[in-house]
């Protein structure tokens, strides 16, 4: 009886993970982290250090009224202001409802002003345009899905972003990733030589673990391009070891190019900056059509899926991308639905799915998502929200490319991912699967910060670990 | 003030329907002719099928994951958008009118009672709405007095309209008053936020469309 009692004490005193998350907001709090105003980029600080009232002035109504037409027309007479997407935002929802975080508050600090004030800002005032676009919204798109007149408030903060960029104000650390993007075709500046070396080098290391694998180099006539974000290459070199090796397991005709165009990643669609934007796509599809292969498959990566599928391909004309393509969540599904991928041994732990913006609202994979990370672990356990509801990162969109200076607002905007998260921990679940290198980021991020002690898994990471390995030694 | 209440009640509702109409008419034109020439791939990814399906969900009381977080707004929004549509339609007054009118013609009426009730829901629907301008702060927040001005447009020809019918105030006046106040919202509708009427469909749709035949998920 006693014991039961002590026990029962022992249990109310622990702290679940939920009360450590919001212990962790209190002090954050206490300790001011929630106020934003004075961060720093010298991106956004010497960038408006060279407008001018005429070129500000120019610039918006170009944007707003040369290259908006019809549906922001249609978005801003429409909207009744009924706040009802406010409850979709995860900055809002983290940033104690603060009103001006909800979807409708960001787009009257941005793009009401700007109609309200014929494009007349003050330098101050398109910076903190460049803030709430780049630092304050993902793009995730949970907010049409609840505005009952489906109003796309990314599209309109995408376009705020696009006058920053023309401006010459964006955050500085996407930017240089931008510039990478413009000169070299891909983000990290990776050069033509170095991507060649490096996969060579992966196929090196994989040779002692498979005897006979080749990561194939600009083979012709193969089945599919398989393309990368170039983080891949620079910090993640594994990821693509792991990749060759499941496609050589599930016997695949595959390449990667040999040029520019392996990168499929894209942050100057984030920035706004269109035109870099369609070189580095044209130069991807290109490569793809120059290898006449009959598909892509890209990566485990959310914003670059965007890119190919969604957006890239119509600033080049295309109403769907010029060469078919799928996310690997999609591959993945098919090599084990077809059964060329077995698995050997299951993950020994249940696990919960962390559903990518990007391939839920983008594409709908949530169900094959969970196909394949239910075949390779014991079950997966369902946060809530979950599938196409599923509450952002708050990495993507560009967010987390904005470098170190915004990196404490970011954890903190996130803090409702967070709480989703540590419910999951509380039910005994210790490991998330998320199919986007950009929620990894994100996550990672808020999994340290709030002390959640959850480890993270691609779905790749499953599946090279527990796959049945015939050429294995 | 006989002479007053002839005149809107005759000439003046013919301006107003053709204002209404002509408006709505020319607003719908010239956002298709601007979609038609600056944003093309709207009608390039238009599916009729998916709009359907998503303008079906969010017109079902509680059929969307936003109207199920939001149980009163849904059913304050459903019930006041019915009243709002039924009540002008349908109500015995509006009818006799009609049909003793130019138009001669005439359809099934509403008990009076049951239009009474609706007006006053209505109404009650403009109150709750005013109260979360007020009270709720990511309501508040981006209110501006145009909304209340919305408001008072779409209240005032219901609250004129329980006070004729309830005999409060000078019958002549506050007829007149009421014939006025349903002109003033039926010409608002096209070029004030009223236009959501018309522009829902547009603006949900796309959406629809994207989601739907683009992206394989759904919106609602």
């Amino acid at each position: 009886m006693s014991e039961n009692t002590e026990m029962a004490a022992s249990a109310e005193a622990a702290a679940t993970f939920l009360q450590k998350v919001q212990a962790k907001a209190e002090s954050d709090r206490a300790a001011g982290r929630y106020e934003y105003d004075k961060i720093e980029d010298i991106g956004l600080d010497e960038g408006i250090k060279k407008l001018t009232p005429e070129r500000i002035e120019t610039v918006i109504n170009q944007v707003l009224q040369g290259e908006c037409g019809a549906r922001l027309r249609a978005y801003v007479e429409t909207c009744v202001h009924c706040g009802l997407c406010s409850e979709a935002c995860h900055h809002y929802l983290s940033n104690d409802k603060n009103p001006k975080y909800s979807p409708v508050g960001k787009v009257k600090r941005t793009i009401w002003m700007m109609l309200q004030k014929k494009g007349r800002l003050t330098p101050a005032e398109v910076r903190e345009c460049s803030v709430i676009a780049s630092t304050e919204c993902n793009l995730c798109r949970r907010c049409l899905q609840y505005c009952p007149f489906g109003i796309d408030i990314a599209y309109m903060l995408q376009t705020v972003r696009r006058i920053c960029s023309k401006l010459g104000v964006t955050p500085q650390y996407i930017q240089d990733t931008t510039h990478s993007h413009a000169a070299t075709m891909n983000q990290m500046w990776v050069k033509e030589d170095e991507w060649v070396d490096t996969l060579q080098w992966q196929e090196d290391e994989a040779r002692d673990e498979f005897p006979t694998i080749r990561i194939p180099v600009a083979k012709e006539g193969a089945d599919f391009m398989y393309s990368v974000i170039a983080p891949e290459p620079k910090f993640r070199t594994h990821l693509i070891y792991q990749a060759a090796a499941i496609f050589h397991t599930a016997g695949c005709d595959w390449t990667m190019p040999e040029e520019p165009g392996w990168d499929n990643s894209d942050m100057a669609m984030f920035t706004g900056d269109f035109e870099t934007m369609g070189r580095v796509k044209k130069v991807h599809y290109e490569a793809a059509q120059r290898l006449r292969v009959k598909k892509i498959v890209m990566g485990e990566c959310g914003h670059a899926f965007r890119s190919v599928y969604d957006v890239g391909n119509r600033w080049l004309g295309w109403k769907m991308p010029p060469i078919p393509m799928v996310h690997s969540i999609e591959f993945f599904y098919e090599l084990i639905r077809d059964g060329k991928i077995k698995c050997r041994e299951k993950f020994p732990e249940k696990v919960t799915f962390h559903d990518p913006c990007n391939t839920v609202r983008g594409r709908g994979l949530h169900e094959m998502g969970r196909y394949v990370a239910n075949a390779f672990t014991l079950g997966v356990v369902e946060m809530s929200p979950n599938r196409e509801h599923n509450l952002c990162c708050n990495a993507g969109g560009g967010v987390i490319n904005c470098g170190p200076p915004w990196k404490t607002k970011r954890v903190l905007s996130n803090k409702a991912k967070a709480e989703q998260l540590a419910r999951m921990k509380d039910m005994g679940i210790d490991t998330i699967v998320s199919p986007c290198h950009n929620c990894h980021g994100g996550l990672e991020d808020i999994i340290h910060h709030y002390g959640l002690e959850m480890k993270l898994k691609f779905l790749g990471d499953l599946i090279f670990e527990f796959m049945v390995r015939p050429d294995s030694e | 003030m006989q002479s007053l209440y002839n005149f809107v009640s005759g000439p003046l509702v013919w301006v107003a329907f053709i204002v209404f109409i002509g408006g709505s008419v020319w607003r719908l034109a010239s956002l298709l002719s601007l979609a038609k020439k600056k944003d093309t791939y709207v009608f390039e990814y238009w599916s009729w099928s998916h709009v359907f399906s998503s303008i079906g969900h969010w017109l079902t009381p509680f059929g969307s994951t936003n109207w199920r977080m939001q149980p009163v707004m849904s059913v304050v929004t459903f019930v006041f958008h019915i009243g709002l549509i039924l009540v002008p339609i349908f109500t015995m007054g509006h009818i006799v009118l009609l049909e003793e009118g130019a138009l001669g013609w005439s359809w099934p009426t509403l008990p009076d009672q049951v239009a009474d009730i609706a007006a006053f829901i209505v109404l009650g629907g403009c109150a709750y709405f005013a109260w979360r301008r007020f009270a709720l702060p990511q309501v508040k927040f981006v209110t501006s007095p145009s909304d209340f001005g919305i408001l008072a447009v779409v209240a005032a020809p219901f609250l004129t309209g329980i006070m004729a019918y309830h005999h409060i105030g000078d019958p002549l006046l506050v007829t007149t008053l009421h014939v006025l106040a349903g002109e003033l919202m039926l010409v608002c509708i096209p070029f004030t936020r009223l236009a959501h009427m018309l522009y829902f469909v547009f603006t949900r749709g796309y959406t629809a469309s994207e989601f739907g035949a683009v992206r394989h998920v759904k919106d609602w």
